[in-house]
């Protein structure tokens, strides 16, 4: 369960975050939608707990991201965007790596893996050294080391960057799976037909601000938009620059 | 603990895996610099031995004029050959590089030396060539030496005691044994350990933080539920262990290289044997933490990976700049040197290829003030590693 209230966040005097709050609860898939530029990386990074929100405050299962930014990060498993693996180590050192560090019990470790490659289908390349991979496998790998160690919290970064028609329709499988087993997943993208396809709930921002936050189908009742697409840029419409 | 330890045995073996940065830091460093410095040695040694044994043939314009000179000369190892037609050709000879010297002696010089003017000869060189300088420096003293014999002659023949023209005898009396000779040019290793070490650790340094951002793997790794100290300090563990690898086998390199070079014929024998090695060590490794701890830090301030290299370039300088000021300045040992870090170890080092008695508190100085002064830097790089500009 992720609560986001009102957070704050500037970079000098660009203001990309100005006043951001959704709920996403365990087993719902939530989008974060919004054009390029909206702050939909800084919001996603504040809860992964790189960055310090200004103000507001937003927690993981009840764990503030500030205070208690360790507990908050024990609960989650983060794919940051263009996350980068490391090239001399295999994709299978890259993902138990992440799993030790995550505190993984160490009798586990291999049995945790395999289950991830076979989950993501990986095997095929999983003894190869990551470095010359393709965008896909890559985004395979940085995706099974972040979920090594069943959080229960899954926030994704434009996660189906890069990806093929096969890998994004494993990856929608693998959320969809995330959802049955009861867990928390968080994702942005800023493809309206993918976020649809997938997401119980959408929370689209534009300029920093939340634009609109309802299901699929309250969205389309708002904007009085049938078509999906342009429900999304009414929504983005509704928000002014300043 | 863990979490430090699992850091540690990634960077060890992402390190071990990448040769091409293996090879700069674990060859290139230690190695380059003792088979230079042994290179340089041995040419040196060769050389000055070589100009001082060898027969020097010395191209003499006029020999029939001063047959006795020519004689003297060759029981001075100097064979006068036939030079160029006259002082113009040698001249251009001496600038075209034919030839390095050239002695000419004019017509007039027997019935000058008979006339007890002094006899002109010309002796000619290029004095900018430092290479033809020995050769000509070695005509000279030849020249000087006839002279000298010239002189007594003379001055017997009118009944002084040729001892007269000597009022001062100057003795010298050096005290510099031969480990003290020794420590002059060997002084200079430190530089080499000192940069061998820095060199074992660079990319390491370089990877923690720009390397890690540059490639996409710190956000993954920063939103772990791992403390970010238990990060940087695995990472500048594993920077440490490499410096060390790096800095022994720099010694070990010096300690074999150092048996292949001539020293005895400069009269240096260095204090260098296993114990001396093995002290080294001991004495240089406080030194690896404040360097592993200085390049994160300042790595820890550029954008990219690239930008990282540039400035830690400077900083493989700084640590080689104190002991380059107090070689310069041929400075002794004094107990305030010994707070600053690589200057105390290079002077305990000399010291110790000097084969002088140690002293414990220069020692004691030294590990703790530069112990304590990479604790420092090791904490500030992780505060650093705290700060949310890290993402870049």
């Amino acid at each position: 369960m992720i609560t986001v209230d009102n957070i704050h966040k500037s970079f000098g005097k660009v203001h990309a975050v100005r006043g951001v709050s959704f709920d996403a609860p365990d087993g719902k898939i939530t989008g974060l939608l919004g054009p390029n530029g909206a702050g939909k990386s800084t919001t996603l990074r504040v809860l992964y707990t790189v960055l310090k929100p200004d103000s507001g405050s937003a927690s993981i299962d009840g764990a503030n991201v500030v205070t208690d930014s360790l507990a908050a990060r024990k609960r989650i498993g983060a794919l940051p965007h263009g996350a980068g693996l490391y090239p001399h180590l295999t994709a299978r050192e890259n993902i138990a790596y992440f799993a030790r560090l995550c505190g993984v019990d160490k009798s586990e470790i291999d049995d945790r893996v395999d289950q991830i490659v076979k989950l993501l289908e990986i095997a095929d390349f999983a003894e190869r050294r990551t470095k010359g991979f393709s965008q896909g496998q890559r985004t395979k790998v940085s995706l099974a080391r972040s979920l090594v160690h069943n959080p229960q919290n899954v926030i994704l970064d434009e996660p189906s960057n890069g990806l093929d028609v096969m890998a994004t329709r494993s990856l929608r499988e693998l959320i969809l799976k995330l959802k049955d087993d009861g867990r928390c997943v968080l994702f942005s993208s800023h493809v309206m037909q993918e976020v649809a396809a997938l997401c119980d709930d959408i929370c689209i921002i534009a300029h920093g601000r939340v634009a609109i936050d309802d299901s699929i189908d309250g969205i389309r009742e708002r904007t009085g938009c049938d078509d999906i697409e342009d429900a999304f840029v009414k929504a983005i419409h509704r928000v002014e620059p300043d | 603990m863990g979490t430090l330890f699992t850091v540690f045995l990634k960077e060890v073996l992402d390190n071990f895996r990448d040769r091409r940065t293996l090879g700069s830091a674990l060859l290139m460093g230690p190695i380059f610099g003792p088979v230079l410095f042994a290179f340089v040695i041995n040419l040196s040694i060769e050389r000055s031995f070589e100009s001082a044994e060898s027969t020097l043939e010395l191209p003499v314009i006029g020999q029939e004029h001063a047959p006795n000179l020519v004689s003297f000369l060759h029981s001075q190892n100097i064979d006068a050959i036939d030079g160029p037609e006259d002082t113009a050709a040698a001249m251009e000879a001496v600038k075209a590089g034919t030839h390095d010297v050239v002695l000419v002696i004019p017509a007039e010089f027997g019935e000058q030396l008979a006339a007890m003017v002094p006899a002109r000869v010309e002796l000619v060189s290029d004095q900018a060539n430092s290479d033809a300088e020995r050769d000509a420096r070695r005509a000279r003293n030849a020249l000087r030496a006839y002279q000298q014999l010239l002189t007594g002659t003379r001055v017997v023949a009118r009944g002084i005691n040729p001892r007269a023209l000597q009022p001062i005898n100057i003795d010298e009396v050096d005290v510099s044994t031969p480990s003290g000779r020794s420590a002059m040019l060997l002084g200079m290793m430190s530089y080499f350990f000192v940069f061998a070490a820095l060199m074992g650790g660079m990319y390491l340094a370089i990877d923690t933080t720009a390397g890690e951002r540059e490639r996409g793997s710190l956000e993954p790794l920063l939103s772990l539920p791992v403390t970010r100290d238990q990060l940087i300090y695995g990472k500048i563990a594993a920077t440490c262990l490499f410096m060390t690898l790096s800095l022994m086998l720099s010694l070990t390199a010096f300690y074999f290289s150092l048996k292949f070079m001539p020293l005895e014929q400069l009269g240096m024998t260095p204090n260098f044997g296993p114990d001396v090695v093995l002290a080294a060590l001991a004495i240089f490794l406080p030194f690896i933490l404040v360097g592993a701890a200085l390049m994160t830090l300042v790595a820890s301030f550029t954008k990219s990976y690239r930008e990282a290299q540039t400035w830690l370039s400077v900083v493989l300088i700084a640590p080689t700049m104190p002991i380059l000021i107090v070689s310069i300045l041929t400075l002794r040992p004094r107990t305030e040197f010994m707070f600053v870090p690589s200057l105390s170890q290079h002077l305990l080092l000399v010291d110790m290829v000097k084969n002088e008695p140690i002293n414990g508190l220069h020692v004691a100085i030294s590990v703790t003030s530069t112990l304590l002064i990479g604790v420092v830097l090791t904490w500030v790089c992780a505060r650093l590693y705290r700060r949310e500009g890290l993402l870049g």
